[in-house]
């Protein structure tokens, strides 16, 4: 007994080393979301395509469907947007929001890129962006057919995100109705 | 030579640290300004994490001053302000976390840490300073080994 009380500290500084190495493989940039499974916060984006109609918060619902928060001037959408448009050919909805961007330079990217989206808004100011909680781009949201936020994706959608995760998810609230 | 030196030093110890609070963001009713500026120095900036919002030159920033600013100006009191941009990017927005039942552990942890090893080392103090076992006498076999040792080195 009186040995176990000496090993007392050491244990103890097991634990620690133990939390803290855990610590070291997090991404800090990786934040949980405020708003899983509350409902999106409101918005009325105008177009990003000439004569589209725009992205209104309302809009995705009755379906389960992705809300990417994309921008013509961030890298890492680049590298995200073959998988987007992978998923588009599986028949995925995936609504667009383009963030702190110009809308023209916005629609030059969905012509040189190729167009993954259903709809698609501009937030040139950011603040729809902000509403949602975004703090760069990508991020993806899943919405469910009650219009409420599910998933959140932070960083390029990768295929095994996709694979192991958001499909699984998606398929679920395909069966939920 | 010397006077240029001094003077430069006079110019560097009034030099404040830099803030990235843009001109054209801040408010007129200098009251409003310092109360954006107590709330701004601790909210955390989402793109460089280890600064304010007052701090960093980050788009996302200076979009969340302005939005502070208009929450003020509306007429929120600070912590409705806060709220506001707590809502939409958690706790981790707060440079100083609240005393809350999920942040128990972050603020009692190192009280803990101290009573615990307090208590460990009152504990190790006990069992070393326990009575001292009294020496058992010596047997007659021993008696006499010492004797004869006691001879032996007397005799050399």
């Amino acid at each position: 007994m009186k040995r176990l009380i000496f090993l007392a500290p050491i244990a103890f500084f097991g634990l620690l080393i133990a939390a803290f190495a855990a610590g070291l493989g997090r991404d800090p940039t990786k934040l949980p979301s405020t708003l899983i499974d509350k409902p999106l916060p409101s918005f009325d984006l105008p177009a990003v395509r000439p004569g589209d109609a725009g992205l209104k918060s309302s809009d995705g619902a009755g379906q389960p469907h992705l809300l990417n928060v994309f921008a013509s001037w961030c890298v890492s959408c680049r590298v995200e947007h073959p998988v987007l448009l992978q998923l588009k050919a599986q028949g995925v909805p995936i609504d667009g929001l383009d963030w702190k961007d110009e809308p023209t330079d916005g629609a030059k990217y969905l012509v040189d890129q190729g167009d993954p989206y259903r709809l698609a808004g501009n937030d040139r100011t950011g603040r729809a962006g902000i509403d949602l909680g975004v703090a760069g781009v990508p991020e993806t949201f899943v919405v469910d057919s009650r219009g409420r936020v599910r998933y959140k994706v932070i960083g390029p959608i990768s295929p095994e995100e996709w694979a192991g995760a958001i499909k699984p998810l998606m398929e679920r609230l395909r069966a939920q109705g | 030579m010397r006077r240029s030196v001094i003077a430069l030093l006079a110019v560097l110890a009034l030099a404040g640290p830099a803030r990235a609070v843009l001109p054209g963001e801040q408010l007129a009713d200098p009251r409003l300004e310092a109360r954006a500026r107590a709330i701004g120095a601790h909210l955390r900036c989402l793109v460089c994490q280890n600064q304010s919002i007052d701090d960093s030159d980050a788009a996302l920033a200076g979009d969340l001053r302005v939005i502070l600013r208009e929450r003020l100006l509306a007429g929120d009191t600070d912590r409705q302000a806060v709220d506001f941009i707590v809502k939409r990017y958690g706790h981790y927005v707060l440079l100083k976390p609240p005393f809350e039942p999920e942040t128990l552990l972050l603020w009692l942890g190192p009280a803990l840490v101290l009573v615990g090893g307090g208590v460990w080392v009152a504990l190790m103090a006990k069992a070393r300073s326990g009575p001292i076992a009294p020496t058992p006498a010596l047997t007659p076999e021993e008696r006499e080994q010492l004797a004869q040792r006691l001879d032996a080195e007397s005799a050399s």
